[in-house]
């Protein structure tokens, strides 16, 4: 434990946003440390980053948590529209892109100025692989999120989609709307529609790989061994070279 | 990009643009009536309507919760909605779409307030462009006073109080529709941005308007052919045409 005193301050050198950025933002004072856990819903992503939390509380760091659909601006509103279903696929896109940009601005650069480690629950990466099995253009979306500032580390919980199924039913009884992807008229089975969107959202995920590198992590484990491989990945990253 | 004609959709788009107190509103729906009381399919949309991302956007406002990037996603979301469930399937029904505020409206005012053009160009690049575009030039002045005297009291966003130019909103409105005036001119040519002269009288606009609608659009075209309304159909305030008329005799025999 005692390793993790930490001292951010050279590895500073690959700050970057992945575009132009959000004006007015200067990376030299964005000091803290981004991880991001990507993965479907039941992957075990919340359980993980709740177990990452304790520790590197434990440990003496402050952290703080986002996630999509939290930001005070949009957040309610969007999740009105998805219930009546009526938006089209661009407009769902930048109503996303701007909940993102405004837990981006007002909590996420925030606290990494003041020296946080933030833990993103999802990030850009679901949002795009979601609208590219919605149809929309790779490279519009890369200019969209060109405002997204890269993360230092990027966990993607990787479960087959019949896995995911079983576990989203022990969980709730129930699919998700979204997450079976049935607004895209797959299948009028929603487990089939499930198996069929995860599947393809897991492609659109490969593809994204290629241009943003993130660590692939096999989620089929138990939890423990899981949150034991992420640890110390994000020890590494914490630890002074 | 292209124009809807060029992409070959039945109908037609016609955007104005220019700065606040430019008199474009009063243009457009002059322009409105008489496309109606001449029969044809219309249809006007406006600037941040979106009804689904008005909530919001106005609680952003209010609150001033909004920075240059999150000014310009949420305006982009509420095009887009309007883009995708009206004014798609309009154009593909024939109709004739006016638009207060186009895409150039975001161009202008989110690259003043240091947004990436490219990036913001980028966004808007699902939309085509309108097959015309109206842009109301009044003297900066013109247009300034037309708007401080009818509404003396600025909102925080549209006196760009966010820039920090001033912290006298009748200063910051300057400055600032100053600076949203040089990004429309410099994009004009690229656009074909038909200028109009806004300092002259609102008939003499509108006369010059209804010329070049009439010499660039075909209207005969877009003419209803059923009395039925299509939906979302804009209310009918004309007298139906004679073959309407006709149609609506043939359905009552």
């Amino acid at each position: 434990m005692k390793k993790l005193a930490t001292n951010f301050s050279n590895i500073q050198k690959s700050r970057r946003f992945y575009g132009h950025g959000v004006p007015g933002v200067k990376l030299e004072e964005v000091t803290g440390k981004l991880i991001v856990v990507e993965g479907a819903d039941g992957s075990g992503r919340s359980t993980q980053i709740a177990r990452l939390v304790d520790w590197l509380e434990i440990c003496g760091h402050a952290t703080v948590q986002v996630g999509l659909k939290r930001s005070t601006l949009v957040s309610s509103e969007l999740e009105k529209a998805q219930e009546g279903n009526i938006l089209s696929r661009t407009t769902l896109s930048l109503f996303y892109a701007t909940d993102f940009a405004d837990q981006l601005e007002n909590m996420i650069l925030p606290a990494l100025k003041a020296g946080f480690i933030v833990l993103a629950d999802r990030y850009i990466y679901t949002l795009m692989a979601r609208d590219m099995v919605r149809g929309m253009n790779e490279v519009w979306l890369k200019n969209l999120y060109g405002i997204a500032l890269e993360p230092d580390a990027v966990f993607y919980l990787s479960v087959e989609p019949q896995e995911l199924v079983q576990r989203n039913l022990a969980k709730s009884a129930s699919l998700d709307y979204w997450e079976s992807g049935m607004d895209l008229g797959l299948s009028r089975d929603m487990f089939d529609s499930f198996v069929k969107y995860q599947t393809a959202v897991q492609a659109a995920f490969r593809q994204l790989r290629k241009n943003y590198g993130f660590t692939i992590v096999d989620g089929n484990r138990p939890v423990g061994s899981i949150t034991k491989e992420l640890r110390k990945k994000i020890r590494a990253l914490l630890v002074t070279k | 990009m292209k124009t809807f004609a060029e992409l070959n959709f039945p109908g037609r788009l016609i955007a104005v643009e220019g700065l606040d107190g430019s008199g474009k509103s009063t243009q457009i729906y002059l322009l409105k009536r008489w496309l109606e009381a001449e029969g044809v399919k219309v249809y006007f949309s406006e600037w941040n309507s979106s009804e689904l991302v008005k909530s919001a956007t106005s609680k952003g406002k209010k609150r001033e919760l909004l920075t240059p990037t999150t000014f310009s996603l949420i305006h982009a979301t509420d095009f887009a909605d309007r883009y995708e469930r009206h004014l798609l399937p309009l154009l593909r029904t024939g109709y004739v779409v006016l638009c207060d505020r186009y895409i150039f409206t975001a161009f202008a005012r989110d690259v003043v307030r240091g947004c990436p053009p490219e990036w913001v160009r980028g966004i808007y690049n699902f939309a085509a462009l309108p097959d015309i575009v109206f842009f109301f030039k009044a003297d900066l002045e013109v247009s300034l006073n037309r708007i401080l005297e009818g509404r003396p009291k600025l909102k925080f966003f549209e006196a760009g109080m966010d820039l920090r130019l001033s912290n006298d909103p009748y200063e910051s409105f300057r400055i600032f529709q100053g600076r949203i005036l040089e990004q429309y001119m410099a994009m004009s040519r690229k656009f074909n941005f038909i200028v109009v002269d806004a300092n002259q009288h609102v008939e003499r606009q509108q006369a010059l308007v209804r010329k070049i609608v009439s010499e660039r659009i075909n209207l005969t075209q877009f003419r209803r052919r059923s009395p039925l309304p299509l939906p979302p159909a804009v209310p009918r305030a004309m007298p139906p045409t004679n073959k309407a008329k006709e149609a609506e005799e043939d359905m009552a025999a």
